[in-house]
């Protein structure tokens, strides 16, 4: 179905983050994302959810974002693909 | 480079306003109208990387302020984009700018009536969507709660401070609405890197910086 979920995830990752070309493929469901990087303020948080809902052409509901969504990259994954899935 | 001041139109009268230049009174010049707001900081240094690389092809460059944001001593909640743009198309005059770029949220005030880009062009709305976010994520930290339709009507009546930025109801109503004019489109994509504006702190990147300096070189030049 939506196949390119995850390396569209990645990549927007790789964006945001200023990883290295690669460096996402390493991440694993229960890699962790915005807890193990505080320097993530709240405009850079929501410039990454502007950035998501614009790629995966998806739309998300500020009450939707919680410290749980953003924890690790599997906890993400899951939220973009079910967004997709009922879109 | 040389700070150089120009007249700047304002609602009412002119102001002396501040611009970064390489003027070294070239045929081919560039007016370069800046990022908006975070963006702003955050491509700063990569903007004047590429002036560094236009001056040394052979391309005068200004980078001016828009008022009421950077050097600027005007209230940033009296500006609109309608001003801004005004302002853009008066210091396009006042430097006798031969070519246009707008970066990001500057593509919305690029100035009519000369050969203009836009890199990496972003809607008015969708970058007042991501700071209208950001304000509720940071409200939700110290225990309040907002609503995008609550803090949009709230700053159509009455103004509202995104991301420490202090905005006035007319800024907000023509804003939400704005589209990039038309231009030529330089995509992120032909930079061969990452947006810089997307990163929590501002970078450099001089790859890219040399990228799209030579995109600009060649469009000018030819």
């Amino acid at each position: 179905m939506n196949t390119d979920t995850d390396s569209l995830l990645r990549k927007i990752l790789t964006d945001v983050l200023g990883l290295k070309p690669g460096q996402a493929d390493g991440f694993a469901a229960d890699t962790g994302l915005f807890g193990s990087l505080p320097e993530l303020d709240s405009m850079a948080v929501a410039g990454l959810l502007t950035e998501i809902e614009d790629r995966l052409d998806i739309v998300i509901d500020d009450d939707e974002v919680d410290g749980e969504l953003l924890e690790s990259f599997g906890s993400l994954l899951a939220f973009a693909e079910a967004k997709r899935a009922s879109a | 480079m040389t700070p150089r001041a120009w007249p700047c139109p304002l609602a009412v009268g002119t102001a002396e306003a501040h611009a970064l230049t390489f003027d070294d009174f070239r045929r081919c010049r560039l007016l370069i109208v800046p990022a908006l707001f975070d963006e702003a900081n955050r491509m700063r240094r990569f903007t004047v990387e590429v002036m560094r690389r236009l001056d040394g092809a052979g391309i005068d460059c200004v980078l001016p302020d828009l008022p009421g944001t950077n050097e600027s001593l005007q209230p940033l909640e009296r500006q609109t984009p309608d001003l801004w743009r005004e302002a853009m198309a008066a210091a396009a005059k006042h430097f006798r700018a031969s070519h246009v770029l707008g970066i990001r949220g500057g593509a919305l005030v690029t100035p009519p009536g000369l050969p203009t880009w836009h890199y990496a062009p972003v809607k008015g709305g969708s970058q007042l969507r991501t700071m209208l976010r950001a304000r509720i994520l940071s409200s939700r930290e110290a225990g309040r709660s907002e609503s995008q339709e609550d803090l949009l009507e709230q700053g159509l009546t009455h103004g509202i401070e995104l991301a420490g930025h202090r905005l006035g109801p007319e800024f907000i109503r023509q804003f939400q609405a704005l589209a990039p004019a038309e231009a030529t489109v330089i995509d992120q994509d032909v930079l061969g890197g990452s947006g810089l504006w997307l990163r929590a702190e501002p970078g450099e990147d001089r790859a890219q910086a040399d990228a799209l300096a030579a995109i600009l070189t060649i469009g000018i030049k030819s």
